[in-house]
């Protein structure tokens, strides 16, 4: 029996929460004086000597995502074989030992590479 | 279903069957469950801060009420009350946005949880829907960095840029650790996990390092101590929501205590057996509950409370005694120890399994 509609009906409801607390309710009840210096971004009390999103950030960041990729689509591509485990018996074992093999020779490569550490 | 409830059904009695199974029920104990986990997720809160002063050897809230348990009443009326700052130069669209992404895929997965004995509390039972809760829970990262990078603050922008990569990082140990039970249960719908560990042994015997790397990864996965880099307050204020304030910030607080919540029932259920209290097929199990009708219906969600109940404390208990990581540490932990360990376990698990069933053949 599977369901899925309840899962829009859900969004919708789980949506109007924030929706209307943010924009209906709170805006009725909260103070409100905003000032110049109440509405700077918080520097440490410092005057922003910059705007947050011309700065550059490490490129770490961006090789930390694209190693999440290939690994987490190797999760999804273990999980079909998991269930059938016990079906698909050995030759599946060994399909999968050598698709993870695959992998394991870029994971040890990028870990030569020192993309893993992070300093 | 509307036969459980015949009075309640006949209410329904001119309204087509499969409306009243597929869209008025669910959503009505959609509607029940969602407000019963806002109150739970609020009152962790008190709890939280109330056993950490404890752990600390001081007090906590014992002000509002008797003992402070009204505090959780207190604390959303006042972030209600609060003045909302939007910073200049901040990126409006995205910055009204990302407060209502996270809560959205950590209330959603509790539509597939089954809080106890189904079919009365799952709220839908779907195949595949431990996929689903996975896929649900990994896009809560989405509300963390948008609100990070639309503050136009420095601190915001590292804290969402750190949240996100923790949070990536430690998504793959998360999905590698399910797989040596979806190995042993063959299904990925949780109502067949439960039923499996009750007619065997919890996983968390056979599956003891899954488990263990299962609930390292559930921590760094909701940012919480010892894995709570982001809001490192002593060195990025308050990380990606630095410059939230009243009811934009209680939601990022709220999904942040609902994602705790669906990762300790996520545990309870792939690891320790769900509602049941059964050992290979002796105890409390799923049948024998719904043969005792409403009494195992209800006997069943209180064990599954209890469990869930205690990995909360759990969380609780870790901030109050780990200290925190270093940046460097906890993406080492992550990519050079947990990812290898839970490949090691796939192997054995799979090894295992498949020696165990050619040995019982031949």
């Amino acid at each position: 029996m599977a369901n899925y509609s309840i899962l829009l009906i859900a969004f919708l409801i789980v949506l109007s929460v924030p929706v209307l607390t943010i924009f209906l309710i709170a805006p009725l009840v909260r103070a409100s004086r905003p000032s110049k210096v109440k509405l700077e971004p918080y520097e440490c009390g410092v005057e922003p000597a910059s705007v947050a999103f011309d700065h550059r950030f490490s490129v770490r960041y961006f090789l930390v995502a694209v190693l999440f990729i290939i690994f987490d689509v190797e999760t999804i591509f273990l999980f079909p074989w998991a269930i059938r485990l016990r079906q698909l018996g050995w030759f599946g074992a060994i399909e999968m030992a050598i698709f993870i093999a695959i992998l394991l020779v870029g994971y040890f490569y990028a870990w030569k590479r020192k993309v893993l550490s992070w300093v | 279903m509307s036969a459980t409830l015949p009075v309640v059904a006949s209410m329904f009695g001119s309204i087509p069957e499969p409306i009243v199974n597929y869209v008025i029920w669910p959503t009505t104990k959609f509607v029940i469950a969602f407000a019963v986990i806002m109150g739970i997720v609020a009152f962790t809160t008190l709890v939280e801060r109330r056993v950490l002063g404890f752990m600390q050897a001081r007090l906590g809230p014992n002000r509002v009420g008797p003992q402070g348990i009204l505090q959780f009443v207190a604390d959303p009326i006042k972030l209600l009350l609060k003045e909302d700052i939007v910073p200049a130069g901040a990126q409006k669209a995205a910055y009204f946005i990302a407060p209502m992404l996270p809560i959205i895929p950590a209330f959603l997965a509790f539509c597939l949880i089954p809080f106890g004995p189904p079919p009365t509390f799952a709220i839908a039972d779907v195949n595949v829907g431990l996929l689903l809760v996975l896929a649900l829970t990994s896009t809560g990262v989405y509300g963390i960095i948008l609100g990070g990078w639309a503050s136009n603050n420095k601190f915001s922008l590292l804290g969402g840029l750190r949240s996100a990569a923790q949070m990536v990082s430690y998504e793959v140990p998360f999905g590698l650790s399910i797989v040596g039970v979806l190995m042993l249960t063959g299904s990925l719908s949780l109502v067949e996990i439960v039923r499996y560990q009750e007619q065997s042994v919890w996983n968390v015997l056979p599956q003891l390092i899954g488990c263990f790397i299962f609930l390292v990864a559930m921590t760094a996965e909701v940012n919480r101590a010892p894995f709570d880099l982001p809001e490192a307050e002593s060195e990025l204020v308050a990380g990606f929501h630095t410059e939230y304030s009243g009811m934009k910030f209680a939601f990022f607080f709220l999904a942040e205590y609902a994602s705790m919540l669906v990762n300790a029932c996520l545990i309870v259920l792939l690891f320790f057996g769900g509602w049941t209290a059964a050992i290979a097929g002796h105890g409390l199990t799923t049948a024998a509950m719904q043969s005792m009708g409403w009494l195992g219906m209800i006997l069943g969600f209180l064990i599954f409370g209890a469990k869930v109940a205690f990995f909360m404390i759990l969380y609780i208990w870790f901030r109050g005694t780990f200290p925190r990581y270093r940046f460097d540490q906890l993406m080492d932990l992550g990519w050079k120890w947990m990812i290898p360990l839970a490949l090691a376990n796939i192997v054995v698990t799979g090894l295992v399994i498949l020696i165990a069933q050619s040995g019982g053949a031949s």
